[in-house]
């Protein structure tokens, strides 16, 4: 075996090095004083983000892999990189003034949810088994250490804990299964994977079926998919609020994107044994989920269980697996990530006697109290119902129309009828906000200019795409067209 | 082009938006919005207007691509030609004078912004209404506008008059809308298309059965949006709305709808054929009979009311004999002419504080006078005496049903005519000339409105007054024919020499006599004030209780279906309709609380439920092989 000195390939990780950048510079910047407040240190991150982002951009179109096939550089990967771009960033938005209100504003926090974003990059860049597994691991870290910011408050702990620990579980399964992979075809590289499986005889063996079954545990877990679930409810509860909508969006794009990359990548020729399998999962998660969201009084867990119901729906475009199928995929997290922000955006603002507004009754009679805020979160609930002329709307009628076409009749009434189940659970909290009186102590909102810009930003995200859905779809297409020509 | 095009839905759609997210705190500047938003989208329209007069240049594309996925498109296709060019200029040109007039006339309301916001969004979906290049976009719009009106017309929606008005126009007009989406669907079964021009340049192949089907029921459409016999019940109703709202949604524009769209879709009634001469008699059927209940109303809105539904039965006589530029411009003239009396009348009823009734008024002229002029206006136009725009466009349909050889509608026609004339200078005599019959209350309220609503009033007098130069027959027909021509074709006229000029004093003297049967009953010798509108005989009393076809459609349809609704209410809704969706949403809510329990909160048994699905996972995964 020849030791070569791998190819090093700046440019192919250009965004990732500029969030890399940011998060050393914010490390110092967090040493200088002042002490009490970190606004600065959130700047200098979003403009990283927003640099990461620019030059996301300028490298459109281009195509190439670096560090011997380890990392490309495709459009699938950038798609992504604009994706968390703009879900770290709405994520440092809503946060700046919500943890300073919790006490709990230090640099370490704004810099923590940068090197998420590395991670989330790194999974949708990598090629290789291994920087995936790197890229997951970098996110995770970061994500237990920021579910348990809320160092002295006892759910906040349990949630960082549990995730922790199960976390720790699910790696073991994933990295048990590349190890498999490894056994069977002596690599780890995606590509050389590909070469390996077009060999008649090694499609059939055993020990990959049980690798690429250890894999899929690993990546339901991060997706939360059922039954590998069961963390998400608690550690949204738990979580600071802003942190939940970083888990509920980027994380689990990211788990998707990588999630594409294998299964429809190399995978793609062992199509017809897992695709049962992702199917029992899309309709078990859609449906749980839906069913369990309609029993929860707590916003929080309300909208874990809806997360979940989403990861359902958008499995479906993984199924199906043809290029309409994935862009649906691609064009489905996309409106997640603005209509779920930018709840939880609503939803942090809110307190209660100097708690967090998170009970249903909390919002008895919102829209009499603050109109705004309540009419922001009825768009934002519309969208997740599915209701034109949302993001919503559209990235459902692409995933739906996708199953149709591609013959997956049953799937796609499966999930229609999920979303009438969904749209009691949601419109009960419409309901809530707009036709009661408010009771008890009044809700304060603490409505910053970041926040605001946050929101905003949500709300022309969530009705952009559903008004002018063309250019994305067609960026989505474009990105998956490496593996779905 | 298309810079030209989307600003005139997008300017008062951001009106509308406006309106409805800051209008509490706009409150009584709202208007500040709205006017203006309408106001450049007329500039714009009339911009674009000039290009395509001028250039002759036409635009037919999308607006936007709203949903691409996979072969299915649903572009928002927008269509600017002659025939939309000039529906555009009459939307937005008469919504802006209404607008401006508003502010006045609602001036105070509680819901001021309301009103705006719903006036905008109506002047947003007309626009898109004539704007639409396939008829999915028209069939949208088409219920966007009835919904404003729906809305415009239960405006005080504490009155009950006003909300059951506002129900009624909804409810009959879904017969009518019933049968236009019956038609829409039934033409993509057909055609496979909806977009117009593959509509219309695949019509001929249809068969002509399936073209009448198709033709006959977007009339029923039509004969519900513009008030058609049997279907014109809601819109004397209709006028519980403000007079605004009666002037540019109940007169001037949506009611116009249903002439237009048959004009637009000309190709499919000419295929059919059939069609075509049923929009003719129903058309002049209509226009006779609604101006023979026009004749005894002392409600001066009512009045106005009918004399709507009897105009726009001359614009559908003028479509279905194939005079389709006729149609379109009976209905811009009458645009002018039916808003100005509907304002006139508007400022009467603000000056009495209210009042509407024809009885208790008498010699505003005196003190009314900037009202009473442009009222005489609309008045004289709209009874046909030339040289004012009515004249001329209703010459137009008369002379081309003689020519086309529908020697029945051109004398139903002429007749309605002679009632046009009368019924509208009762309403003149009654209301500005005689002894004042006002009681002391309204004498001493009695004010002329001020310059913001007379303004608009005389700029539409104006219009009405020298509206018929577009009408001027000339060597290939009207300049506006000559205008429409690319879009709506017309056949040279076929009147004998000397026929045009003998129809037109034919007309005329119609006219004349109408106007002076009004004037020796209600002027020279006028009826005791006691005695109007007391039913004298017979025929009267029929007229007065509108030939009872309320009556009948309450005995016919409202009580057996009302008692087939209680029946399914009580026994089939309560038992197996209610019975499943609450068996369903309580099977759904015991499974919630069920797998609720899952949860437990214990990290041992979150791994566990991972460990499971795990092994199955892999098992199916292994036995699959």
């Amino acid at each position: 075996m020849e030791l070569a000195f791998p190819v090093i390939g700046w440019r192919v990780i250009t965004p990732m090095l500029l969030v890399t950048g940011t998060g050393f510079a914010c490390l110092l910047l967090d040493l200088l004083p002042p002490k009490e407040r970190k606004g600065h240190v959130a700047a200098v991150g979003l403009l990283g983000l927003a640099l990461a982002g620019l030059a996301t951009g300028l490298l459109w179109g281009q195509r190439e892999t670096a560090f011997r096939e380890m990392v490309a550089l495709d459009e699938f990967a950038l798609f992504f990189n604009l994706l968390f771009c703009v879900a770290t960033g709405l994520v440092l938005l809503l946060s700046h003034g919500y943890i300073r209100r919790q006490g709990i504003e230090q640099g370490e926090y704004y810099i923590l949810v940068l090197f998420a974003a590395l991670g989330m990059m790194l999974m949708a860049a990598g090629t290789d088994l291994l920087i995936i597994f790197l890229g997951l691991e970098l996110m995770s870290l970061s994500l237990y250490v920021l579910a348990g910011f809320f160092r002295t408050r006892p759910a906040s702990n349990e949630s960082a804990m549990k995730y922790f620990l199960l976390g720790a579980f699910a790696t073991g399964f994933f990295l048990y299964g590349i190890a498999l992979i490894y056994g069977a075809t002596g690599t780890t590289s995606l590509p050389r994977l590909a070469e390996a499986l077009a060999r008649a005889e090694l499609g059939r063996d055993p020990l990959l079926f049980a690798g690429l079954g250890l894999l899929l545990v690993g990546f339901g877990f991060k997706i939360s998919s059922v039954p590998f679930h069961m963390w998400a409810p608690d550690v949204y509860e738990g979580a600071p609020t802003a942190i939940t909508a970083l888990i509920a969006t980027g994380s689990k794009a990211a788990a998707f994107a990588a999630l594409l990359r294998v299964l429809l990548g190399p995978m793609r020729g062992l199509q017809p044994d897992w695709l049962v399998l992702v199917w029992i999962l899309a309709a078990l998660t859609m449906t749980l989920g839906n069913v369990v969201a309609i029993a929860q009084s707590n916003l929080k867990r309300m909208l874990a269980y809806s997360s979940i119901a989403h990861v359902g729906y958008m499995l479906i475009g993984v199924v199906v697996g043809t290029q309409l199928g994935a862009a649906a995929v691609l064009y489905y997290l996309a409106a997640y990530t603005f209509m779920t922000a930018g709840a939880f955006g609503v939803i942090l603002l809110l307190e209660r006697r100097g708690a967090e507004a998170v009970q249903l009754g909390d919002y008895a009679g919102l829209a009499a109290r603050h109109p705004l805020l309540a009419l922001l979160l009825a768009l934002f609930l519309l969208s997740l119902i599915g209701f034109p002329p949302t993001a919503g709307f559209v990235g459902k009628f692409y995933l739906f129309s996708a199953a149709i076409e591609a013959g997956y009749v049953g799937l796609a009434i499966l999930a229609v009828l999920n979303a009438v189940i969904a749209s009691y659970y949601y419109l009960r909290l419409i309901v809530y906000m707009y036709m009661r009186e408010p009771e008890g102590e009044p809700v304060v909102a603490a409505l910053t200019p970041a926040a605001g810009l946050g929101l905003a930003v949500a709300v022309w995200g969530t009705l952009h795409l559903g008004l002018a859905p063309g250019p994305l779809i067609g960026l989505a297409q474009g990105a998956v067209g490496p593996f779905l020509p | 082009m298309v810079h030209l095009i989307w600003p005139i839905p997008a300017l008062p759609l951001a009106g509308t938006l406006i309106l409805v997210f800051f209008g509490r705190r706009l409150g009584a500047r709202a208007h500040w919005v709205a006017v203006p938003s309408v106001g450049l989208a007329f500039v714009v329209a009339l911009a674009a207007f000039l290009r395509v007069w001028r250039d002759g240049e036409t635009f037919t594309g999308p607006l936007l691509d709203w949903i691409i996925a996979g072969d299915f498109r649903a572009p928002v296709t927008v269509q600017l030609d002659q025939l939309s060019a000039v529906m555009l200029l009459v939307v937005t040109g008469v919504g802006f004078l209404i607008h401006v007039y508003s502010i006045g006339y609602m001036h105070g309301d509680p819901g001021y912004p309301r009103f705006f916001a719903y006036l905008t969004l109506f002047v947003f979906s007309m626009v898109m209404l004539v704007l639409a290049g396939n008829f999915l976009l028209l069939y949208v719009f088409w219920e966007a506008v009835g919904l404003c009106s729906y809305l415009l017309i239960g405006f005080w929606y504490t009155r009950p008059a006003a909300a059951d008005a506002g129900k009624k126009a909804f409810i009959v007009n879904r017969v009518g809308d019933f049968g236009f989406a019956l038609g829409v669907m039934l033409l993509w079964v057909s055609l496979g298309t909806l977009e117009y021009d593959e509509v219309f340049a695949q019509a001929w192949a249809l068969p002509t059965g399936t073209a009448t089907a198709i033709a006959l029921l977007l009339f029923a459409g039509a004969c519900g949006k513009s008030a058609q016999l049997p279907l014109h019940t809601w819109l004397p109703d209709a006028m519980e709305g403000p007079t605004p709202v009666s002037a540019l949604i109940h007169a001037a524009t949506m009611v116009t709808a249903g002439v237009y769209m048959v004009a637009r879709a000309h190709v499919l009634f000419e295929r059919s054929g059939v069609a075509l001469e049923v929009v003719a008699w129903v058309g002049i059927l209509t226009a006779l009979f609604a101006a023979s209940i026009g004749l005894v109303q002392n409600d001066i809105k009512r009045i106005l009311a009918y004399s709507t539904i009897s105009q726009l039965g001359y614009m559908f006589a003028g479509v279905g004999v194939g005079a389709y530029a006729a149609g379109i411009y009976h209905l811009v003239t009458h645009a002018f002419f039916k808003a100005l009396l509907f304002l006139a009348a508007g400022s009467i009823i603000h000056a009495l504080g209210g009042e509407q009734d024809i009885r208790r008024m008498g010699g505003l002229a005196r003190r009314l006078p900037v009202t009473t002029l442009t009222f005489l206006v609309a008045a004289v136009a709209i009874a046909g005496i030339p040289p004012f725009a009515g004249f001329f466009s209703k010459d137009e349909i008369l002379a081309a049903a003689w020519a086309s050889g529908h020697l029945g509608v051109y004398a139903l026609g002429l007749l309605g005519a002679a009632f046009t004339a009368f019924y509208i200078f009762r309403l003149v005599f009654l209301a500005f000339f005689g002894p004042s019959r006002l009681d002391a209350e309204a004498a001493r309220h009695l004010h002329e409105s001020p310059p913001v609503m007379t303004i608009p009033l005389g700029f539409l007098a104006v219009l009405s007054a020298i509206g018929g130069v577009w009408g001027l027959p000339g060597e290939h027909g009207t300049p506006i024919a000559r205008f429409l021509d690319p879009v709506l074709p017309h056949g040279e006229a076929a009147l004998g020499p000397g026929t045009g000029p003998l129809l037109m004093a034919v007309a005329v003297a119609t006219a004349l006599g109408g106007i002076l049967a009004a004037w020796r009953m209600y002027l020279r010798r006028p009826v005791p004030a006691e005695r109007l509108g007391v039913p004298s005989n017979r025929l009267h009393v029929l007229l007065l209780g509108k030939y009872y076809v309320d009556e009948l459609y309450d005995a016919l349809f409202v009580r057996p279906l009302v008692a087939v609704s209680e029946w399914c209410a009580r026994v089939f809704d309560l038992g197996v309709i209610d019975g499943l969706v609450n068996g369903a949403a309580d099977l759904v809510g015991r499974w919630s609380s069920v797998l609720r329990r899952v949860q437990t909160g214990l990290v041992m048994n979150y791994a566990l439920s991972m460990l499971v699905g795990a092994v199955i996972l892999l098992g199916l995964l292994v036995r699959w092989r």
